[in-house]
Formats: C-alpha cells, sequence, structure tokens
C-alpha cells in the first residue's frame, strides 16, 4: 500500500481533483454568473481567487523547489501560440461562463448548459488535434522561447517577484471590496 | 446591491457554509499545489487530460485508424491515468460541496444570462457549445487553461502564463463588452 500515494497514483489524482473542485466550488467560481459579472467587472471573485491561489501557491512551490522537494514544470513560451490560444480562451470563456475546469465542477452541481459547453469542449479537442501538424509547423514554432521564468527574462529574483506581486495584490483586494460595497 | 448577490447560490438553508471568502479557497487552491507539486508531482491542470479524453471520444466519429495515426493523440493517448481521474474528481469534489451545502440545483439558464440576453435555453446551450469548442481549442493552442497556465504556471512565474493570462483577460473583456453592452447600446 506504499504505493497508494505515489506520483501518478489514482488515490492522488482522486483526493487532489475533488480537493480542487470542492474550493473552486466553495470560491463560487463554479458560477456562471460569478465568471461573466468578472469579466463585466462587477464582481472580482475570480481575480481574487486567482491571485490568491497564484501567490500563497508560488511561495510555497518556491521553498519547496529550492529545498530541492519539488522540480519546476514550465509551459514552453511560444509566444505567437500562447497569444492566439489565451485569445480564443477569453472569447469561449465569455461565452462558455465557464473554464474547463470550473465548467467541469460546475456540471457535478447541477448545470445542465455547463454540461453542453463540455461536449464543445470535446469537440474542440478533436479540431485541435485535427490541425495539430499545421498548427505545430506554422504556429508553435513562431517566438519559441522554450520554458523561460519571469526571474530568468527580468534579473529580477523571484522572491521580489513574489514581494511585489503580493504588494499589488493587497491594493487590488482593497480596491475590490471598496468597488462592491458602493 | 452587491452583484454577488445575484448568484445562484446563497439562498437556501444551510448555504452560509458556502460563504468562504475568495481570499480563503484562492489559499487553499495555492496549499493544495505544494502538495500537487511536492507529493504528486504533476502540477494542477486539466485540458491536457481533456484533449486526451477528446481522442477516445473521436474514436466512433474518425476512426481508430484516423485516431491512432493523428500526431496530437499519439503525443497524448488516452487512459484512465493520474489526469484523466483528476478530472472525475473535480466532479466529485464540487458534488460533495454542492450537497453539502445545500446548493445544488438544475440550472438551464444562469440568471446574469437570462437578465443579458433572454430566458431562451436553446441560445444558452448554443453559446455553451460555441464557447466549449472555442475555449478547448484556444486552451491546446495556448498549452494549458485557467488551471494549468492561470494557477499553475503563474504560480512558477512563468513567461508563457503571465501572457497567457493577460491576453486571456484582453479578448474575455472585449468579448463580454461586445455581448453583453455593446447590442443594447
Amino acid at each position: 500500500m506504499t504505493d497508494l500515494f505515489a506520483p501518478g497514483s489514482i488515490a492522488l489524482a482522486l483526493l487532489i481533483g475533488a480537493a480542487f473542485g470542492f474550493l473552486l466550488h466553495r470560491g463560487r467560481v463554479t458560477s456562471c454568473n460569478v465568471i461573466e459579472n468578472q469579466f463585466r467587472l462587477k464582481d472580482y471573485t475570480v481575480l481574487k481567487v486567482m491571485l490568491t491561489a497564484i501567490i500563497v501557491g508560488g511561495v510555497g512551490v518556491m521553498a519547496l523547489a529550492d529545498a530541492n522537494l519539488a522540480k519546476y514544470a514550465v509551459k514552453d513560451a511560444n509566444l505567437l501560440g500562447v497569444a492566439l490560444g489565451a485569445g480564443l480562451f477569453g472569447i469561449g470563456m465569455v461565452f462558455y461562463g465557464y473554464c474547463p475546469g470550473t465548467g467541469l465542477a460546475a456540471i457535478a452541481t447541477g448545470s445542465v448548459h455547463a454540461l453542453v459547453g463540455a461536449l464543445g469542449m470535446i469537440a474542440g479537442g478533436i479540431l485541435f488535434a485535427l490541425s495539430f501538424d499545421w498548427v505545430k509547423a506554422n504556429i508553435l514554432t513562431v517566438g519559441a522561447y522554450g520554458k523561460i521564468r519571469l526571474p530568468d527574462v527580468t534579473g529580477i529574483s523571484a522572491p521580489v517577484w513574489f514581494a511585489g506581486l503580493t504588494l499589488v495584490a493587497i491594493a487590488f483586494f482593497i480596491w475590490a471590496e471598496r468597488q462592491q460595497k458602493s | 446591491m452587491s452583484m454577488a448577490a445575484l448568484d445562484n447560490v446563497g439562498t437556501r438553508a444551510g448555504a452560509s457554509r458556502l460563504d468562504w471568502t475568495p481570499y480563503l479557497a484562492g489559499a487553499g487552491i495555492g496549499v493544495l499545489s505544494w502538495i500537487a507539486f511536492g507529493i504528486a508531482k504533476d502540477p494542477i491542470g486539466v485540458t491536457t487530460a481533456y484533449g486526451r479524453l477528446a481522442g477516445e471520444v473521436a474514436i466512433p466519429l474518425l476512426g481508430s485508424d484516423a485516431v491512432a495515426n493523428n500526431t496530437y493523440w499519439k503525443l497524448a493517448p488516452f487512459a484512465f491515468d493520474y489526469g484523466v481521474l483528476f478530472l472525475v474528481g473535480i466532479m466529485i469534489g464540487a458534488f460533495v460541496s454542492a450537497i453539502m451545502s445545500g446548493t445544488f440545483k438544475v440550472e438551464l439558464v444562469p440568471d446574469v444570462w437570462k437578465q443579458e440576453m433572454g430566458g431562451s435555453v436553446w441560445k444558452r446551450f448554443t453559446y455553451a457549445f460555441l464557447g466549449g469548442v472555442i475555449i478547448m481549442y484556444g486552451a491546446r493552442l495556448a498549452g494549458g487553461c485557467t488551471s494549468g497556465h492561470g494557477i499553475s504556471g503563474g504560480l512558477q512565474l512563468a513567461v508563457s502564463s503571465w501572457l497567457f493570462l493577460a491576453v486571456m483577460f484582453a479578448t474575455g473583456l472585449i468579448a463580454s463588452f461586445l455581448l453583453f453592452h455593446a447590442k443594447k447600446a
């Protein structure tokens, strides 16, 4: 049974996945209303959840990586592909009212339209696979800088990045809380 | 009135337990990332596994040869492994939270959508499906979604992920304005 919680194990997948789904629901980002109102700048819940997760997660993962207890897994900076993909993603998120993870979670809370969109996601995944050869040759090669991190390109160390990010986030949170009260 | 009050949660008995602040939920996801990186050795992400799942669904549509010979699905074949079971876990966790808080509710058209776009179920379903197609194509093109790029990549200070966050919010704001606002003017 020592393998139960080994990297890549089924138990870990279900446990971490379930904790993630639970937290997404508790953070109310499994609500289509909350997500649409983020893009309408009427509710800042999505940004509050994401920024807090990035800062808390980032400081801990940085400590783990420094202690050699975790490895970074940075995604390639294919600048054209990331920019085009993210551009589509933002449009899709407004149409769908969810992102892929929160959409899956929302299905389990009774959202039927989230399920319809999840079928659309399957179709989108198929379309991508069918166009992958062309995309790989023509888009993913443009502006391909590999697995680079902000500390590498700016020369500013990760702790300083997190300190700055924390200050910006706190200022933003104070502003957002005032917005939502008025 | 706070727009949060328009949300569909928080009306039933016991719903007060859903009143976690977004900061608490966000911090929880942050701590969960420590476990994902430190123990599971696999950062939180959704759409890589979803793309592989699409390959399995594509078999009856395209034929097993077409799927087996596809370059992308060769790189990312389907299996009931960590990434795919993680998706199942997400649904279990959200279901448990919804039941515990008494907020499980069958929803066809969300309130904001009703208010801005009307109550047509088919219109909502059409946008949801189209949105799903676009969001998944975009996620695979970018190499991740709001989880894999946004949170897991953002917390590693990855250049790709911060570019993703910036562009995604920008086009989302524009799309939202055009969809909900400009059409009424």
